[in-house]
Parts: structure tokens; sequence; C-alpha cells
């Protein structure tokens, strides 16, 4: 039955074991886990300012940081988290890591170009915490022109060339995806058996490599005019700062779709291996991500309602918002009608995966609300923003993250993880998360401006409910650290097939070796055959229970 | 020649050498993405201020941009032509062809670099010296601002260029490309087809304004 995977040999983490060995490596795999330290390591830190903030905002003075240290811990933990940990998150670690093991490809196209992202990804990380540690910066996360260039005192500058060079490493990456999708998968793996996973990044790869360049334009611009007074936004030389949002918007909108897409990839292996049912409607899956990808370019103006655009371009944008729900809902239902007459096993990747299903659809429902003009004008730049996009980043693509990591971890690893811990964690994230963020629409809709250090006391028992779920989640987010980090070292072994799944990163030894496939598979078969009467499945080259 | 052996993660090499053009192509989106964003910007402004931009347009340096565009059209006739020469085993003179191309793009960099101190000399420069004249308004400064970001960028692009087509160059000359494998070649002429379209824009979106009528 795994006649390919009991082959005994090296795997492709004893291949070689000296340091240089890895820091020099051009495995895709190797790279995937060197990028799982290093956007681990950002979590922790994005994580510590957040700490910090619902630390400030248990009191209504809000005297544990004060007004100036505040915006710079906001600011560090949006910058940090945005981009050192979500946009990379599940495509540069479990993507790097799966995309070739599941087209049936022996590495990347471009191993060197693979590397070399880490690398540059690293420079930028160095780059951000050289801006954290000088003093940090107080304009958030989105730079605004003219605070950024006429009046900030802090570290712009750093943080503009931080975010600037982590854009090369996002489309070394992006550019590899796109090409190896398009030129090496396996015989048989044609574009409409892919594993919606691939989908998922090819799309996400896609947005980013059409939309990164206009950040890194906008952000030289920005730089430039806080150096040395190039002032292309500057409204005394007749600079339009409106033309900064809509360039920072025109990449910020489809990055959040970056961050989100690879997290329907995750979703869409997760359910059906645990429902044994084929996902329902396939190709409508692979078409909405695309769709997502396309439409999710024309809303970026639903970031500036209030901003001074026309009203015209309101209803525009507010439209095309309502117009990109529509293939995220037609995701939505398309999960929920897997899970149907399905054989489901609640282990740990499942709750991720449920998880992830409930929490978008809760913030993908409000951004409905936000998208409707006349209430985006109450609740504009209110806690309920800050809870709608915490629904679909951290409820969303870390629950989907967390729920990939499981899923693949014997994969990745060759060691089974503590289930029961995992559902703990699972759970408690879920918890957690809830207590932390759903407080945050009602103060949002009490009207709680986001940004502020301090703020009336009738909201306070908000607050603290708040302060209170983002301690249960930084537990629930240390446990996985804990008894993964345990399992590494006593884990069960795995077998190449641990979760009974229909794709071809099963058909190898876990963990695969070094170029993935003793023989190159041939694909003759759809993605998810489960069968739900008794939980049987055919894998995407053919063999049946595999 | 028979020597050469795709990478291990390619099956022959005219899957590698399909995947590289691929990937030069994707690369090539994102850079139009980003003049895309800053030509765009300027054409914002251009809307805004179209009197004073054609009051600034006036100061442009048509002959030298002239000559720059014709300097620039030509190196990629020669890049063609090393391409075309390497598909029939003429490494040297395609070498030839390369380094011909690497010395018009260095031609290109010094007008461009002599246009900047003319530039200078006319008190356009925005940062370092800069004086409205009569009838000039602050929006004329946004015309320069674009104007220095957006050469200066093209030049650093070129600059890139200029570098690797020496190094291939090079190579091509010790014989390490043949008609059976110059993918690298094809890949660089891609890219600095694409530094020359890129210029074509740029000239204009800055020389003719205003000229005309």
């Amino acid at each position: 039955m795994t006649a390919i995977a009991s082959e005994p040999g090296s795997t492709y983490l004893t291949a070689e074991s000296t340091i240089a060995s890895w820091l020099l490596t051009k495995d895709h795999k190797r790279i995937a886990l060197l990028f799982f330290a290093s956007v681990t390591a950002f979590f922790f830190v994005g994580g510590f300012a957040a700490a910090l903030i619902r630390l400030n905002l248990i009191e209504p003075a809000g005297t544990l940081l004060g007004p100036d240290l505040y915006n710079r811990m906001f600011t560090m933990h949006g910058i940090v988290m945005v981009w050192f940990f979500l946009i990379p998150s599940i495509p540069a670690t479990l993507g790097n890591f799966l995309v070739p093991l599941m087209i049936g490809a022996r590495d990347l196209a471009f191993p060197r170009l693979n590397l070399a992202s880490w690398y540059v990804f690293n420079i930028s990380g160095i780059l951000a915490l050289y801006f954290i540690i000088a003093g940090g910066n107080d304009t958030g996360w989105t730079f605004y022109a003219p605070y950024s260039t006429l009046f900030s005192n802090g570290h712009v500058i750093a943080a503009a060339v931080a975010v600037f060079v982590n854009g090369f490493s996002t489309i070394m990456t992006a550019l590899n995806f796109v090409v190896t999708i398009h030129r090496l998968r396996a015989p048989g793996m044609t574009w409409f058996r892919l594993p919606l996973f691939i989908w998922g990044i090819y799309a996400t790869s896609v947005v980013m490599l059409l939309a990164t360049p206009v950040l890194a334009m906008t952000l030289l611009l920005i730089a430039l005019e806080h150096g040395f007074g190039i002032g292309i936004f500057d409204p005394a030389l007749g600079g339009d700062p409106l033309l900064f949002q809509h360039m920072f918007w025109f990449y910020s909108h489809p990055a959040v779709y970056i961050m989100i897409l690879p997290a329907m990839g995750v979703a869409s292996e997760l359910i059906p291996c645990f429902a044994r049912r084929p996902v329902f409607g396939y190709r409508g899956m692979a078409y909405a991500v695309m769709a997502i990808a396309i439409i999710g370019f024309f809303v970026w103006g639903h970031h500036m309602f209030t901003a001074g655009i026309s009203l015209f371009s309101g209803i525009v944008f507010s439209f095309m918002s309502f117009v990109v729900a529509v293939p995220s809902a037609i995701k939505v239902f398309n999960w929920t009608a897997t899970l149907h007459r399905g054989r489901i096993s609640f282990d740990a990747p499942m709750l991720y995966a449920l998880s992830f299903v409930g929490l978008f659809t809760i913030g993908g429902l409000t951004g409905l609300n936000l998208a409707t003009l006349p209430i985006d004008i109450h609740v504009t730049d209110t806690y309920f923003v800050i809870a709608h996009f915490h629904y679909i980043m951290v409820g969303g693509t870390v629950s989907a993250f967390f729920g990939g990591l499981h899923y693949w971890w014997p994969k990745i690893t060759g060691r089974l993880y503590p289930e029961m811990w995992a559902r703990a964690a699972a759970i408690l994230t879920f918890l957690g998360f809830n207590v932390t963020f759903f407080p945050q629409f009602i103060l949002g809709y009490l009207g709680m401006p986001r940004r502020y250090y301090a703020y009336p006391p009738e909201f306070q028992v908000w607050n603290v409910l708040s302060s209170a779920g983002a301690s249960i989640l930084a537990i629930a987010y240390v446990m996985p650290l804990v008894y993964l980090g345990w399992s590494l070292l006593r884990g069960k072994q795995a077998s190449a097939n641990p979760w009974h799944a229909t794709g071809l990163e099963w058909r190898t030894s876990s963990p695969p070796p070094e170029h993935n496939f003793p023989r190159t598979p041939v694909v003759t078969d759809a993605p998810y055959r489960y069968n739900p009467e008794d939980g049987s499945y055919v894998t995407q080259d053919g063999a049946a229970n595999g | 020649m028979a020597s050469i052996r795709p990478e291990a993660q390619y099956a022959t090499l005219e899957q590698q050498t399909e995947t590289a053009q691929l990937g030069m192509w994707a690369f090539l989106a994102t850079e139009v993405l980003f003049f895309g964003a800053l030509i765009f910007g300027y054409y914002i402004y251009r809307i805004a201020y179209t009197d004073q931009f054609i009051l600034a347009g006036h100061d442009a340096k048509l002959v030298l941009g002239s000559i720059n565009t014709a300097l620039l059209l030509t190196s990629s006739v020669t890049m063609v032509a090393a391409i075309e020469l390497i598909k029939r085993n003429e490494a040297r003179r395609a070498a030839t062809a390369l380094y011909l191309t690497a010395l018009l793009g260095i031609a290109f960099l010094g007008v461009k670099g002599y246009e900047y101190l003319q530039d200078y000399y006319d008190h356009t420069v925005p940062v370092l010296d800069f004086v409205l004249k009569p009838h000039q308004q602050p929006p004329v400064e946004l015309f320069w601002l674009f104007y220095f970001v957006a050469t200066g960028l093209h030049a650093l692009h070129l600059t890139i260029g200029i570098v690797a087509v020496l190094i291939l160059a090079a190579h091509t000359r010790s014989g390490r490309y043949s008609a059976a494998y110059h993918s690298p070649i094809e890949v660089l002429g891609l890219y600095w087809s694409f530094v020359d379209v890129v210029w074509l824009f740029l000239f204009a979106a800055i020389y003719p304004i205003g000229r005309a009528g």
C-alpha cells in the first residue's frame, strides 16, 4: 500500500546536515523551513506589540504607553504583522513546501531565486528591527501623506525601506510560484486537476506580482519626500495627498486578498479530507479564486469613502465591493455544502478549518456593512473596522495557517503531533479570538475610534474583555510552539499518508526525499476523490486507498 | 555542446528555456506596474495642471531626448542581432553585437548626464537648485520631480542592463552559448527591450509636451 513511501533512504532533512547545507540550500522544502523560522519570529515580534497595545487599553487613561509610544506600537504591530507575517505566512512556508510536491515537480522553477527571496526577506526584517529599535515609526502601517512626508518625526524612511525591500522577497517568491505552476506540472496534472491550494497560491502570486510594485513605487516616493523634500504629494506644490491614498490602497486592498486566498486554499484541502467528500463545485471554487483576485483590484476606493473622493466614485467602489463578495460567498457555500452528508472527523486541522470558515464569514459579512456608504461613514476609523479585518486576517488567515501547519506537519517533519493538545489549542484559539475581537465590533459601533491611546470610561468593560481574550489567544498561540516542538523530538513516526488524503504530496515518504519523488508521478484523477460511504479514496495518480 | 544538461527540476533543456522566458515576462509584468504607477501619477497631475506642465515642458531638452531615443532604439537592434547571430552559432559576432549594445547604452547614460547638467544650469533641479521662471507656478516643480524620479529610475534599470549585457558578452565570447543553448541572451533581450519601451513612454510624456502648435 505504501510501496513508494517505505523505500529506505535519506530524506530532505537528513540528506546533508551541515549548517552551510541549510543556509545555501536550493531545496524548496528546506527553504520553506527557513521561512517558517523567520516568519514565526516576526509573529512573536508583532504579537509583543499587540500585547502592549491590549495592556495599555485596559484602563481608559492609557498611561502604560502614553500617546507617542502607543502610536509607535500600533505602527510596529501593523507593519510587522502585515508584511513580515501575514503576507509571507502561508505562501512562503506551506506554499514553498507544497507547490512542487502537489503538482509532482522536483523543485520550484528557480531554486536560487527562492533562496535569495529568503535572504532578502531577512535583510528587510533586519531593517524593520532597526526602525523599531531606533525609536519606531508613528505613521501607522498606512504611511498616510502628508503626515508621513512632512510632519512625522518617526523613522519613516527606515520603515518604508524595510517594506520596500520586503516587496522584492514577495515578488521573487510569487514569480517562482507562477512560473512553476505554469511550466512544471507533472504529466496529467491539468489546470482543472490542480488542488485548490495550488489555485489559491497561484491567484495570490498573480496579485503579488501586479500589486507589490505599486506599493514599491508609493513607498519610494514617500521616502524621497520625507528624506529629500522631493514633494510629489506636497500640497504646497499642488501635490495631492489623495493620490498617495489611491496608490497605497491599489496595493493594500489586493494585499488583503494576498493574505486570504492561500488561507482559502488551505481550507479547501482540509475540509474535503476530514469530511471524506469531494469538494463541492470544484470548478466554481477555482473560478471564484481567480474572480476574487481580479475583482480585488477594483475595490480599493472603499478605504477612502470619507477621504474626499466624489460620491460617484464612492458608489462605484461600493458596488464593486459588493461584487467581490459574490465569489467569496460561493466559496463559503461550497465549503459548507462539502460538509453536507460527509463523514466528518474533528481532528485539529479540521477544527482550525471550521474556525476559518466561521470567522471568515463574520469578517466577510461585516465587510459588506463597511462597503455600504452610509454605514461606513458611521463606523469609519472605529474599532468596527479593526474587528472586521482581524476576523479576516487573524480569524481567517492565521486559523488556516495553523490548520495547514498541523495537517502537513507529519509530511514536513515525519512526526505526528499530539492530537488532544492540538485540539485544545484549536478550540482555545477560537474562543480567545472571539473574546478578543467581538467586543471590538461593539466598541466600534458605539463610536470608539481606532489608534487612540485613551478612551472614555464607558468603553472600559468591552476593552477589558478584549484584553482578557487576547491573553487567552496568546496562550493558544504559544501552545503549538511547545507541543509541536516536543513532537519534533518525541512524536511518533508518521506514515506517508496519515490522513488518507488524495494529493500527490502524500504519495511520497514523510518527510520526502531530496527531489520529492523517486519517479515523476503521472496524474490520472481529479483531486478530492473521497467516498463518504466508507471513507475510501483515490489518489491523484490513481491509487485506491494509496 | 552536448554536455549542457538542464537543472535538476527540469525534464529537458527546452523546458528550462521556456521557463526562464516566462519568468522574465512575469518580472516585466511587475515592472509595468512599477513604472505604470509613476507615469499614472504624472498624468493625473498633467491633467490637473495642464498649462503649468506645458510651461515646464518647454525647458525639457528635446534635442538631447531625441538623440537618446535614437541611441536606445539602435541598441535594441544590436541586441536582437546578437540573438539572431548566436542562433547561427556565430558566437564572436554575437559577442560584438552585445558589446555594441552595451556601448550604446553607455552613450545614452552619457547624454543623459550631460542633459542633467544642462537642467542644473537652467535651475530646473528641485531640491538642489530650482527657480520658477515668469508665469510659472509651483506645479512646475512637480513636473521636474517626476522628470528626475522617472528618468533616474530608468537610468538605474539601464545601468543594470548594461552590466548584465557586458557579462553575457564576455560569456558569449568565451563560447559558453551556442545555437543549442543561448537562453540567457534571449531572456536579457526581453529585459533590454522593456527598458527601451519604458523610455519611449517617458519620452512621450516629457519632451513633446506643449511643443506642437
